[in-house]
C-alpha cells in the first residue's frame, strides 16, 4: 500500500477534520504517495524481536504529589483565548447538528 | 558594535559597569531596526517592555548571574505571559494568541534577569527546514540574502549570526537548531531529550521535541544550558540528573578523547566542500590530542523514513487542539460543528502542516498502524541501539550537520520529499534522543558557513561542550561575521 488515491485522500482529510479543494486533493494524493513510497524502505529492516521505542528517557512512572495547586493561568484568561462567544464562563460552540 | 558581544563578554562589561543593560538592549533593538528588513528574522518586537525590564535591572545594579541584563530573542513557539506568540501560523496569528502563562524556559531565564526582546521567525509550528512555511515569509541567510537561513529555528539562527541579540532560544525536533546554526554560522545546542522542559513551548512531535539555544560561542551554550536545564514538575519527561559542571569542565581539554567519524555521514550526496571542512576539523582535534576513529552507523539510511512516519503521527495528534474553539482562527456562519472544525482548520493551517496531519492520520488509521507507526517505532529502537554501541567505542561522534551549505530560497518548493531529505544527518540524533552541538567549521568558496556537529551519548552534554570549546579555541570560524 504505497499510493493514495484521491478518494482515499478525501477520506483521510475527513478523519483529520480538514476540507481539501479538488486541486489540493489531487496534489496531496501525489505528494503523499511519493512520501509513502519512500517510507516503504522500512520493510527491508527485520524487526521481529525488536521492542518499539515510544520514549527515550528511560524514566518510568514519573509521579507528582497528589496535591491541589492553583493553576498558573486564570480560567477566564484561558477562555479569553477563544474566538467564540463566552457565556457564563463557557465557550458557546456551533450546534453539533445543524 | 555592542550587540556583537558574546554573553560572557557582555557579562564582564556589566559587572565592571562599562555598559548597562539598557545600552545592550538598545544596541540589539537598533541592530534589528537596521538590518531585519532584509533578514525577516524577528516577527514580534517587544522593545518597550524589554527596555523597561533593562532599566529595572540597571537600577538594581546586581549582575550576579551571567544572564542578568542580557537581551535575547525566543522562537515564536515559546509562550510568555502577555506576549503575542503565533508559531508563525495563521491559526494563531489572526486573533493573535496572547498566552496567559510562561514557558518554564523563559520563566527560568526571567528569574535570572535575562531580557526578552521579541520573537523569531520559524516554519509554521516548526514544520520545515527553511522557514519558508512561516506565515510571515522566509528568513534570509545573513551571508547571502538569496538563500534560506535554514529551519525551523531560522529566525533565531539569523538573529544571532547578525547580532540582533546576544543569544536566542530555538527548538530541535529533527535538526531545527543545528541546521540553521550551520547555515548561518553560529553555535547551536540540541540537548538530550529530557534535559530541558518543554512546558509552555508549542508541541510538534512530543517524543522528539527538545528545547535548546543558539549562541555565539560554546561557552555561551554551556551558560544558557545550565540556566534552563533541569527537572520540571510541569514536564514529566524531564530528568533530575544534575546539570551543573558543564561550565566548570569546559576548559579541561580533549587529550585522549576518542572521536568517531561515522562513514555513513560522509556518503555520496554530500557536498565535497562540506566533507573537506569536517575532515579538516577532525584533523584539528587530532592535533589537540584527540584520537580519531572510524565508526559505523549502518541504519542511518532508514532514519528519514522512520522520522517521517513518527513525526507526522505525533503532529496529527498535537495539532488536534487547534479546532477553532480554544485559540485564534475562526470560521464565520458555520452550518454545524463539523463544518466549523473543517473550515477553521483548513483555512488556518498552511500546506506543510496539512501534509503532516494527513500522513499522520493515515499512518495511525485502522489497518495501517502496525505497518507504519509500530514498524517505525521498532526501527527507532535499532537506530538508538546503534548509537549506544558506537558510544562503547568512542566518547563522541563528529559529523557534518547538513549535506550542503544554505540552499536557495524556493529550491524545494515543489518537492516536499526533497526538503525532508535535507534532514538526513540531523534526524537520527532526535530518534536516539542524544545531544548534538552544531558549530562553525569553515566556509564554502561562495562564502557560506559550513557547520559540523559533535554528538554525545545520552546526558553527554559536558563532553561535547568541552570538545567544542577546545576546537573553538583553536580556530576562528565562530568570530567571522556576515556583512549586512
Amino acid at each position: 500500500m504505497s499510493t493514495l488515491s484521491k478518494a482515499q485522500v478525501e477520506h483521510i482529510a475527513k478523519l483529520a477534520r480538514l476540507t481539501l479543494t479538488p486541486a489540493e486533493a489531487e496534489k496531496m494524493s501525489k505528494e503523499l504517495s511519493s512520501i509513502l513510497q519512500y517510507v516503504e524502505m522500512l520493510k527491508e529492516v527485520p524487526t521481529d524481536d525488536v521492542p518499539p521505542t515510544a520514549q527515550v528517557t528511560g524514566l518510568t512512572n514519573t509521579l507528582r504529589d497528589d496535591k491541589v495547586k492553583p493553576s498558573e493561568a486564570a480560567a477566564d484568561a484561558l477562555l479569553g483565548c477563544s474566538p467564540l462567544p463566552i457565556v457564563e464562563h463557557q465557550i458557546q460552540v456551533p450546534h453539533a447538528h445543524g | 558594535m555592542l550587540s556583537s558581544l558574546t554573553i560572557t563578554q557582555a557579562h564582564q562589561k556589566l559587572k565592571k559597569r562599562e555598559v548597562s543593560s539598557v545600552e545592550l538592549t538598545r544596541a540589539c533593538i537598533e541592530r534589528i531596526e537596521n538590518v531585519d528588513k532584509n533578514l525577516n528574522a524577528v516577527v514580534y518586537r517587544n522593545f518597550d517592555r524589554a527596555l523597561e525590564e533593562a532599566k529595572k535591572t540597571d537600577s538594581k545594579g546586581v549582575f550576579g548571574h551571567p544572564l542578568t541584563g542580557i537581551p535575547y530573542l525566543a522562537k515564536d513557539v515559546y509562550c510568555e505571559a502577555g506576549v503575542p506568540t503565533t508559531a508563525c501560523s495563521n491559526m494563531l496569528r489572526e486573533k493573535t494568541y496572547v498566552p496567559p502563562f510562561d514557558s518554564t524556559t523563559t520563566k527560568r531565564l526571567k528569574a535570572k534577569g535575562a531580557i526578552s526582546i521579541g520573537k523569531t521567525n520559524t516554519d509554521e509550528f516548526t514544520m520545515g527546514c527553511s522557514t519558508e512555511t512561516s506565515c510571515y515569509g522566509v528568513t534570509k541567510c545573513p551571508w547571502d540574502l538569496s538563500r534560506v537561513a535554514g529551519g525551523s529555528s531560522g529566525g533565531s539562527a539569523a538573529a544571532v549570526a547578525a547580532d540582533e541579540c546576544m543569544f536566542a532560544l530555538g527548538t530541535d525536533t529533527g535538526g531545527s537548531i543545528r541546521q540553521p546554526a550551520s547555515f548561518c554560522g553560529c553555535v547551536g545546542l540540541k540537548v538530550t531529550y529530557g534535559r530541558t522542559s518543554r512546558y509552555g513551548v508549542m508541541s510538534m512531535a512530543s517524543s522528539l521535541d527538545t528545547i535548546g539555544t543558539l549562541v555565539k560561542s560554546v561557552e555561551d551554550a554551556a551558560l544558557v544550558l545550565e540556566t534552563i536545564a533541569g527537572k520540571d514538575p510541569m514536564d514529566s519527561t524531564t530528568s533530575d540528573r544534575p546539570v551543573l559542571g558543564c561550565f566548570q569542565s569546559l576548559k579541561d581539554g580533549i587529550k585522549g578523547l576518542k572521536i568517531g567519524l561515522p562513514k555513513e555521514y560522509f556518503a555520496k550526496g554530500i557536498d565535497p566542500e562540506v566533507e573537506q571542512a569536517v575532515r579538516s576539523a577532525a584533523e584539528t582535534m587530532r592535533r589537540l590530542g584527540a584520537e580519531i576513529l572510524d565508526v559505523t552507523l549502518p541504519r542511518t539510511k532508514y532514519a528519514i523514513a522512520t522520522y517521517y512516519v513518527l513525526c507526522p503521527c505525533e503532529v496529527s495528534s498535537n495539532m488536534a487542539r487547534y479546532d477553532g474553539i480554544r485559540y485564534g482562527h475562526t470560521a464565520a456562519k458555520p452550518k454545524d460543528l463539523l463544518d466549523y472544525y473543517q473550515r477553521a482548520r483548513s483555512t488556518g493551517f498552511g500546506a506543510e502542516v496539512k501534509r503532516r496531519i494527513m500522513i499522520g492520520t493515515f499512518a495511525l488509521s485502522a489497518g495501517y498502524y502496525d505497518a507504519y507507526y509500530l514498524k517505525a517505532q521498532k526501527v527507532r529502537t535499532l537506530i538508538k541501539n546503534e548509537f549506544e554501541d558506537a558510544f562503547k567505542q568512542v566518547d563522541i561522534i563528529l559529523s557534518p550537520v547538513a549535506p550542503t551549505p544554505a540552499f536557495k530560497v524556493g529550491a524545494h518548493t515543489d518537492d516536499p520529499l526533497a526538503m525532508y531529505l535535507e534532514d538526513v544527518f540531523t534526524v537520527p540524533i532526535n530518534l536516539a534522543g542524544i545531544p548534538g552541538l552544531s558549530l562553525p567549521c569553515g566556509f564554502s568558496k561562495d562564502h557560506l558557513p559550513i557547520g559540523m556537529q559533535l554528538l554525545g551519548p545520552q546526558w553527554g552534554e559536558e563532553t561535547i561542550l568541552r570538545a567544542g570549546y577546545a576546537y573553538e579555541q583553536a580556530t576562528d570560524w565562530h568570530t567571522k561575521k556576515p556583512v549586512l
